[in-house]
């Protein structure tokens, strides 16, 4: 009897043991991101204020905001969003629903994987030698727009197979013995049911690009920029422009990146505050993607 | 003179007799042929499923198909709406000559959605579409082109009350399938399967997910339906092929050991191996 108990107590002794540490390992992380979080929110948050979102840089901190960044983030980001979304969730489609399952397809599959993997610099370079030089895209919006497409491409791709896969057979089974062809299946069934988990994965894929420096330094995106692009919307016929995309930007990171290599202590506070206001972009964003994987959970239960 | 063509002379000589059995009774007078099989052999990648199968399918019956797990019962039943299609390496010999037409359903140049169009399906679990009662029901017609609005509310509620489920669900149409209980899934199912006017209609093990009372509804439903479709039901229970199916057919490591009148196989076996199986020695 005594001998069973004391095997238990040593055999307890290290299920203690590693509550302990994993506790531990848990808080390091925890705790280096709070203090990171409230160390930039201590400097930030008292910059923040309408001047802040509604001003150019300037030489003078006091003066200097973010709008150029802000604008050029938005409208990258719907660029990325309006070229990487058609062609992942389209190759994705074609990959899980209508290629065949051969060594070519495992190839294709494993180079996605790794192409998710490729450091964003590299995507910057190859925007430089294509976009740039090679179609004359210029060092706009436009190209960075791709470049960051470009580089979330993968993700969505995988995003979109993950959430296609969890769809159970039987549901396309049910759709085919109705006579359906593969589009109709795909239409009807494929893509609504697995939008859920697609705008989730589109939207981590978002997330990850709203905060890439790198390869936008690389196609020459601009550090100090005092204007905003053409609108989008015109008061002449035909009441939309397009001109935009070819205009020169700036984005939040590189806004940041601009202010914290100044000298000035005044200027790194507004590079706080920005971080900060990119932080609760990011946020935000993944927020959405909970919601939305919430709120398709409901209504489809497998 | 092309094979399809005779296949459907063939017909005209054939189309009008009963089923011929493998112990040769019990051909009923007044049934025609739905469907025949012949020589079928069917492969996944390198393994015989199905071994040489020749069978004859009564119009307007119900033939049940028995035998042990792993026989090929459900292998079989899929030829017949070329469900192997979907997927690689799955490979058919021989011929299912649909009658009156002489459509061969596995020939090589047939459109498998052409035959999915013909011949629906019931599948074991209850695989209601996560959309509206009426939405699930309406699909084969919306997959046809069927637009308009009084023809598809028409069709729905005419399948509906076909596999009694209409006054059930009559007062929410548009609620999620969903949220049906298990049995009303699977008679949901067979409304689906039947708003297209099939000609055969395939059960595959409908009942094996359903607890009794919901069973013994999809039987009532199976022996209602036959007035209007032919039917092809998998089953593992031997009472249940009993109570619903005019004919009977035992399957064994891919082969039909046995085929004919229900009556015939559950009282007065002509093999020994149909004997053991539905006596319960074995399978």
């Amino acid at each position: 009897m005594e001998d069973i108990r004391s095997l238990i107590a040593r055999r307890k002794f290290f299920d203690g043991v590693f509550a302990v540490v994993g506790l531990l390992s848990l808080l390091v992380g925890l705790i280096t991101l709070l203090a990171l979080i409230l160390d930039l929110a201590v400097d930030g948050v008292p910059r923040l204020s309408w001047q802040f979102f509604t001003s150019f840089p300037s030489r003078f901190a006091e003066q200097a905001g973010i709008l150029s960044a802000w604008v050029g983030t938005t409208l990258v980001m719907i660029v990325t969003a309006a070229t990487a979304v058609p062609l992942g969730v389209a190759a994705g489609v074609y990959l899980e629903e209508y290629a065949a399952k051969n060594w070519m397809t495992a190839l294709i599959e494993i180079n996605i994987a790794n192409l998710a993997a490729v450091p964003s610099i590299v995507y910057g370079l190859m925007a430089l030698g294509l976009f740039v030089y090679q179609f004359n895209l210029g060092q706009s919006i436009l190209t960075a727009g791709l470049t960051l497409a470009l580089l979330i491409l993968p993700m969505v791709i995988i995003a979109t197979r993950e959430a296609i896969r969890s769809i159970p057979g039987a549901i396309r089974e049910a759709s085919f013995a109705l006579g359906a062809t593969k589009w109709q299946t795909v239409r009807d069934h494929v893509l609504p049911y697995s939008t859920g988990g697609i705008l989730t994965g589109v939207i981590i894929a978002l997330s990850r690009a709203i905060g890439e420096t790198a390869p936008l330094i690389t196609i020459g995106a601009l550090t100090f920029i005092a204007f905003l692009p053409h609108a989008p919307v015109t008061t002449e016929a035909p009441y939309v422009s397009f001109q935009w995309l070819m205009d020169p930007f700036t984005v939040m990171p590189i806004q940041m990146f601009n202010w914290v290599s100044r000298p000035q202590e005044a200027f790194h506070l507004n590079a706080a505050a920005a971080g900060l206001v990119l932080l609760v972009m990011t946020l935000i964003m993944n927020g959405l993607a909970i919601y939305i994987r919430f709120r398709f959970r409901k209504r489809i239960k497998w | 003179m092309g094979p399809d063509m005779q296949t459907a002379n063939a017909a005209k000589t054939t189309g009008d007799r009963a089923p011929r059995t493998g112990t040769g009774g019990l051909a009923e007078a007044g049934t025609r042929l739905k469907a025949q099989v012949r020589n079928l052999n069917f492969y996944y990648g390198n393994v015989h499923a199905l071994k040489n199968i020749n069978l004859e399918i009564a119009e307007k019956r119900v033939t049940a198909l028995i035998g042990p797990s792993g026989c090929g019962k459900t292998t079989y039943l899929r030829c017949f709406n070329r469900m192997h299609d979907l997927y690689v390496d799955n490979r058919y010999e021989g011929e299912i000559v649909l009658r009156p037409d002489g459509l061969n359903i596995i020939g090589k140049g047939v459109d498998p959605i052409e035959v999915r169009m013909r011949i629906s399906m019931v599948f074991q679990k209850p695989n209601p579409f996560p959309k509206s009662i009426y939405e699930n029901v309406a699909y084969g017609l919306r997959v046809r082109g069927v637009r308009k609005r009084s023809i598809v509310d028409e069709k729905v509620e005419q399948a509906l009350q076909a596999a009694a489920l209409w006054d059930e669900v009559k007062d929410r149409l548009h609620g999620l399938a969903f949220n049906l209980s298990g049995g009303q899934q699977q008679r949901l199912c067979i409304a689906r399967a039947l708003a297209t006017d099939p000609e055969i209609l395939l059960f595959d093990e409908p009942t094996s997910a359903l607890d009794p009372i919901a069973t013994a509804r999809i039987e009532e439903l199976v022996h209602e339906l036959k007035q209007r479709v032919t039917i092809i039901i998998v089953t593992h229970n031997m009472q249940q092929a009993a109570r619903v199916s005019d004919y009977t057919a035992f399957m064994y490591l891919g082969e039909v050991v046995e085929f004919s009148g229900t009556d015939t196989i559950f009282t007065n076996p002509s093999k020994k191996q149909t004997e053991d199986y539905i006596t319960g020695r074995y399978g």
